[in-house]
């Protein structure tokens, strides 16, 4: 537990009755959330280590119920976390006790796809898989698809500008997005881009993406929608080293080719993985690689010949080239299960940080090397082509210490990162869990001037406040 | 007037630092080949990347480059293609719309978030934009960004960046995504589509999954048809699979030709230039953005109040159009339409005493506006980088 909260404002606390009748007054009964044991449902996120009770949880249905909530908080000078559902991995939707939690869940509505011009417009609380599965009967999808994707919400997904194993050909949210629906903080309603593909002035919408519910609540969005592959297919490869698998990523790319997925399990993961899924992964290797591409069949065997050619120099010890479908669900199933298979196995924290691909092999061993030294067990599972690598640190909670211990050893992994040229977070946000190392990526300049931007929306930082930036922060614009 | 010539950050964080001591109104400028764009200012001296130039990083197999701001994009790009690689956002050139010379930077691409045909695919400039380090109006060297492709570390600066003119801030080094060149490159071209017509040909086409990563329309002078196109990149295996199912997709639609090679290349080139455009002589040309569907009835406006000539590009969700020079330059009759169909219209080429009358750019809600005024404030409280080159107070 080493990740400082900061204290309450007691005036706020004082006012709760009076705070929680304004409320009242906004929204219909049944969208207001006072009870403890129903607030209990929001004290935490995905980061379940750490847990604040809110004043009071708010669950508008409308973006003038949104606006009514910010201007009445802003007038009253209360903190607002926005949630989506709460999936966050860093603590990003964690409240703190002073503060309401303004949730967007119930606006979860599409309200216009057009396939001619592939936009959808959506309300914000829609889920990730939710936009894909409304398009989907003319064989269009959304395309950032984080683990999560089947709860996410679009407006987490926007506040943390996520990927997924499929970004590195398709981009991630940003690259996806052409338009919100925002409630800056006083109230005002702002429209910023729409249906087409780029929008005057600055680009609000790209600083708006990754902002961490810090400069306003997104209520509705307008995403790019894309028509399927015709098909997708993966193949497995297990090398004897992680140099092998390093350098055949390397050669994969270099040759011109930009596969939909490139995943990189190492022999930990592999193994949890096999034992909890029964893919059919070789236990025999070091790593493993799996390379997905798409188009129709003959283009699949076309590229999937050429992948072949490629691997072949490293000595792959294991190579299998899908033939059916159920050979690739299979393949994917024990990809997917990774972080709920290692949770069977031990706790763990998983890390989120990015590195430069040529990095990989002297990355991996120093992680190894790290984990060792506090005593644990590390597995790892990421996204290789883009250097995005998801440790999962493993410890035991029932042990005294252990925890701290696994945090510990994260943070050296994520300067470890930042270090070789890489960056603290790749998709999951800083949140409140990486916030005190964003000293170590930036400068007091660099951070400076972030925080002025932050400044313009919202000078007294009542917006998801003690997030993102190290609690001694706070400069205004 | 003072131009002054940095030769790295330090040097031009002195220069700024002391111009904003000073109150010196600074222009921003690479090489100066766009510098009749955007709304005329009046500046004490200039500060130009020019001698600030040179690749600072380049891993072909982590797909990213860095270069100095003042690097030529045409270095940029073949330092790419001698590995085979390339910008995948195909930057425009402004040279031969507006008619001056020299070397285009690779920082201008990025501050003006240059993009050409291949946006519809790959992204904008700002897409692929993954890392800036720039000096802002304090003086103070800020960084942003970096050169791994998934980064959500802070707030996304780089993304403001892009497109800001030179009013946030001036920038000394980029980095940028790149992707592989395709090995091969064909052009399906439809004949006799009226503007309605091909919109929906190109909509049918963007709409398959054939990865079509350009889709133009270009109507004949007489405007009773004209070219549609639809261009399709990758391994040749997979280009000539899915240019046969594209025929298919789209046989209602007749006299198809398949253009390959030289004359292929070129004609994109002056579809990702304007250069379609600029046989109109002395005419002003204006970029609009809007949704493709809306696209040829926003034009049907625009052409019943003006003397337009027009082409789309981007599906049909970019509009190039010129218009004749006196007046407004069409401004009124453009921003109506923009109002009416959704989307906003820039005026890229006219003279200078136009430009200093008109809004450049589509005018932004209030509330927008606020913003914006804050945030050039938090860059530059002095305001004086690149001062009203994109709005009156930015």
């Amino acid at each position: 537990m080493t990740i400082a909260f900061p204290q309450p404002d007691e005036a706020v606390l004082a006012r709760r009755k009076e705070i929680v009748e304004g409320l009242g007054r906004l929204v219909a009964s049944e969208a207001l959330i006072v009870t403890e044991d129903e607030r209990r449902a929001f004290e935490t996120d995905g980061l379940t280590a750490y847990r604040r009770m809110p004043l009071a949880v708010v669950l508008p249905s409308t973006t003038e119920e949104v606006s009514a909530i910010m201007r009445f908080c802003h007038d009253h000078g209360v903190k607002v976390v926005p949630r989506g559902a709460g999936t966050s991995l860093c603590g990003g939707a964690i409240p703190q006790e002073d503060a309401i939690v303004l949730g967007v869940a119930k606006m979860n509505r599409v309200l216009d796809v057009s396939f001619e011009n592939r936009t959808a417009r959506v309300q914000s609380g829609i889920t990730n898989l939710g936009i894909s599965q409304a398009v989907g009967y003319e064989g269009f999808f959304y395309a950032p698809d984080p683990s999560s994707q089947l709860a996410c919400t679009i407006a987490g997904n926007i506040a943390m500008n996520s990927g997924g194993a499929h970004c590195l050909k398709y981009g991630v949210t940003t690259n996806n997005l052409l338009g919100v629906t925002m409630v800056l903080l006083d109230g005002t309603v702002v429209e910023i881009g729409g249906e087409h593909l780029d929008a005057p002035g600055y680009d609000l919408l790209g600083l708006i993406c990754g902002s961490e519910g810090q400069l306003g609540v997104v209520t509705e969005a307008v995403v790019r929608i894309l028509r399927a592959a015709e098909g997708a297919r993966p193949a497995l490869f297990g090398f004897s080293s992680v140099e092998d698998a390093g350098a055949c990523v390397a050669a994969i790319i270099g040759a011109g080719i930009i596969p939909v997925a490139l995943e990189y399990m190492d022999k930990p993961a592999i193994q949890i993985c096999e034992a909890f899924a029964h893919a059919g992964y070789p236990l025999d290797v070091e790593a493993m690689l799996i390379v997905e591409v798409e188009g129709s069949d003959a283009e699949i065997d076309d590229m999937l010949r050429r992948i072949v050619a490629i691997a072949e120099p490293f000595r792959p010890k294991t190579m299998k080239v899908s033939q059916s479908e159920a050979e690739s669900a299979a393949i994917w199933k024990g990809r997917k299960s990774a972080f709920g298979a290692t949770g069977r196995v031990a706790d763990y924290i998983c890390m989120d940080g990015t590195i430069p691909t040529g990095q990989l092999p002297y990355v991996l061993n120093r992680i190894d090397e790290i984990v060792k030294s506090y005593g644990l067990g590390v597995a790892n599972v990421f996204h290789a082509g883009d250097g995005n690598l998801h440790p999962l640190v493993m410890f035991n909670t029932n042990v005294p210490g252990e925890m701290e211990k696994a945090e510990k050893a994260g943070e050296d992994i994520l300067k470890l990162c930042v270090e070789v040229g890489g960056c603290l977070t790749g998709e999951h946000g800083v949140g409140i869990e990486k916030r005190d190392l964003m000293t170590y990526q930036f400068n007091a300049t660099d951070l400076e001037q972030q925080m002025r931007v932050r400044g313009v929306f919202d000078p007294r930082w009542l917006l998801n406040p003690a997030k993102v930036f190290p609690l001694e922060g706070r400069l205004a614009a | 007037m003072t131009t002054h010539t940095p030769r790295d950050e330090q040097d031009a964080s002195i220069i700024i630092r002391e111009a904003a001591d000073k109150g010196m109104l600074l222009n921003v400028s690479g090489n100066g080949t766009k510098a009749a764009m955007g709304r005329p200012n009046q500046t004490d001296a200039s500060i130009s990347s020019s001698a600030m130039s040179g690749i600072t990083l380049y891993e072909p197999s982590e797909l990213v480059i860095s270069a100095r701001s003042g690097t030529p994009v045409l270095e940029v790009m073949r330092v790419l293609a001698a590995k085979g690689q390339e910008l995948p956002f195909e930057p425009m050139d402004y040279r031969a719309l507006l008619g001056t010379k020299g070397e285009p930077t690779i920082g201008a691409v990025a501050a003006m978030n240059l993009s050409g045909p291949r946006r519809i695919m790959a992204g904008a400039a700002r897409d692929s934009l993954i890392g800036v380090r720039f000096v802002n109006g304090r003086g103070d060297v800020v960084k942003s960004g970096g050169r791994v492709m998934k980064n959500v570390t802070g707030l996304d600066l780089v993304k403001l960046m892009a497109g800001s003119w030179g009013t946030l801030g001036f920038l000394t080094e980029v980095t940028f995504k790149v992707l592989p060149k395709q090995e091969r490159m064909a052009t399906l071209a439809i004949r006799g589509l009226d503007d309605k017509q091909a919109i929906q040909a190109l909509s049918m086409a963007l709409g398959s999954p054939f990865d079509v990563n350009g889709a133009a329309h270009v109507p004949d002078r007489d405007r009773r048809g004209g070219t549609t196109l639809i261009r399709l990149e990758g391994f040749r295996v997979s280009v000539d699979y899915r240019m046969n199912e594209m025929k298919r997709l789209l046989k209602r639609f007749r006299f198809m030709d398949l253009l390959e090679g030289v004359g292929a290349e070129a004609l994109w080139q002056s579809v990702r230039d304007a250069t379609l455009l600029t046989d109109h002589g002395n005419r002003a040309v204006w970029r609009v953005s809007t949704a493709p569907t809306k696209g040829p009835e926003l034009v049907a406006q625009v052409a019943q109040g003006l003397d337009a000539q027009w082409f789309y590009d981007w599906g049909g969700g970019l509009i190039w159009i010129s218009t004749p020079i006196d007046g407004d330059a069409g401004a009124s009759v453009l921003r109506e339409a923009t109002r009416t169909f959704g989307g906003h219209a820039t005026l890229v080429r006219a003279p200078a005493e136009i430009r200093s009358t008109l809004d450049v750019f589509e005018p932004q809600p209030e509330a927008l506006m606020t913003l914006s005024r804050g945030i050039k404030a938090s860059f530059d409280p002095a305001g004086i980088l690149n001062p009203g080159r994109m709005y009156a107070g930015i």
